[in-house]
């Protein structure tokens, strides 16, 4: 049964398809934003399927086991976070105590397998962007786990679904003044988390030359692509399950909708930041922030 | 369902350019604004040789050139298609008696399909890549 959980329904394979739809919408949106017709539906899927019928090619000068595994690490711990959260929606029997500790730590690793795996390849442009990648992690983990702690000290709870239970009782906790400020600090850092542009540096299409990803190709790419499509669905819904909750009724996916069109409008606004940029505004401009909304939710605000 | 007719459906475009004057390479870059807008076709240009399924060539290729282009079809994960655009890739163009000049492209490389024209137009290019995702089919 929990393999079936695993791999098909909250698992990996209806969260794949959720996040093909989705990156099809942000593929389709951002080309209507910028006055283009768009890739047809099932454009992300017919990557996937090509990605994998292409030939894997090695560096020679690559650490080869951990340039193969890191990609497939990186898929198999964000199906995981799927099932986790996932099974929060479906089945509530299967909560623990503390999985949204564990939720946070495993979201984690796609990026540190992104810097494990490109450091490895033995290419300077791809150590450039697993340095860039390092820095980054450094920099929005601190304010996502500092915003994480105000749903905490707000419910007293480390568990995800007495969080949205909390929530249906008292109103979404993004509706009180420090719960709304740790959201609008969380959806930048998850901006930082998914990739997308003004922190998409360690990728960095036009300097890097697709930077940490350059030396993937064929099925290890289409790893790393399925993990991107899937942190598409996870990391919103997972932070809806935190601060906008309660998540049970159709309302939710236009919940769901809201946040995944601000994601696409802050990536088709904005530039790049420089690295250096990024590390001092997440430090210096949203870890502040983040701090006065820890000493508003101790208050009681 | 054989392997071209998967690949056909999203090429990503891998650009090379040695020793051209620049405008074929502005042309291309021309059939992926909104005008022509090649991602309906699910073609996307790439940053990295690795990921690409189809390499567009342009200019004559020189000395430097050719090492390099050899090097990029070698480490290539096939199957990869081979486009030469503009006359210079194609012919050698104006530069064919020239002592530096060490193309055309099917002299170094297998080449799929040549899109002529001085440069070559957007048209023409999207013309080019449906011809070759029809032999790719085949």
């Amino acid at each position: 049964m929990i393999l079936f959980y695993y791999l098909v329904f909250p698992g990996f394979l209806a969260t794949f398809i959720l996040g093909g739809i989705a990156s099809w919408i942000e593929r389709k949106l951002t080309a209507r934003i910028q006055a283009r017709v768009g890739p047809p539906f099932l454009q992300p899927f017919y990557d996937i399927r090509k990605l994998f019928i292409k030939e894997v090619t090695i560096p020679e000068n690559s650490v080869r086991s951990i340039f193969m595994a890191s990609p497939i690490i990186s898929f198999a711990s964000v199906s995981i976070v799927a099932t986790i959260v996932g099974l929060n929606l479906v089945n509530p029997n299967y909560s623990f105590n503390g999985d949204l500790i564990v939720c946070v730590y495993l979201l984690l690793i796609p990026s540190l397998c992104l810097i494990l795996g490109s450091g490895a390849a033995g290419n300077p442009l791809s150590s450039i962007g697993a340095s860039r990648e390092m820095k980054l992690v450094l920099s929005y983990e601190l304010a996502f786990w500092t915003c994480l702690a105000v749903p905490m000290i707000k419910t007293n709870e480390i568990r995800l679904i007495s969080l949205m239970e909390f929530q249906a009782q008292n109103g979404a906790i993004a509706s009180s003044l420090s719960g709304i400020i740790a959201f609008i600090i969380t959806i930048i850092c998850m901006q930082a988390k998914l990739g997308k542009v003004p922190f998409d540096i360690p990728e960095a299409e036009t300097e890097l030359a697709g930077g940490a990803y350059i030396e993937y190709s064929g099925p290890l790419l289409g790893f790393f692509k399925i993990t991107q499509y899937m942190m598409l669905v996870i990391l919103p819904v997972f932070l809806l399950q935190i601060f906008w909750g309660p998540i049970n009724s159709w309302v939710s996916i236009l919940k769901y909708l809201v946040l995944l069109v601000v994601i696409i409008l802050l990536e088709n606004t904005n530039p790049r930041l420089k690295i250096k940029q990024a590390v001092k505004t997440l430090w210096f401009g949203l870890f502040p922030v983040a701090v006065v909304s820890i000493i508003l939710a101790v208050l009681g605000l | 369902m054989n392997k071209g007719k998967i690949l056909s459906r999203s090429i990503w475009v891998f650009h090379f350019c040695s020793g051209s004057c620049n405008n074929c390479d502005i042309e291309i870059l021309d059939a992926l604004t909104p005008r022509f807008d090649l991602e309906r076709f699910g073609i996307k240009l790439v940053g990295s040789i690795k990921h690409a399924d189809c390499m567009l060539v342009t200019g004559m290729i020189n000395k430097k050139g050719a090492t390099r282009l050899k090097f990029l079809y070698d480490i290539a994960p096939k199957p990869l298609a081979v486009v030469a655009i503009g006359a210079c890739a194609c012919s050698g163009g104006i530069f064919e008696p020239s002592y530096y000049t060490y193309g055309p492209v099917d002299k170094i490389i297998p080449v799929d399909a040549y899109i002529p024209g001085c440069p070559a137009r957007p048209e023409a290019l999207i013309d080019g890549i449906v011809k070759v995702v029809k032999k790719l089919s085949t």
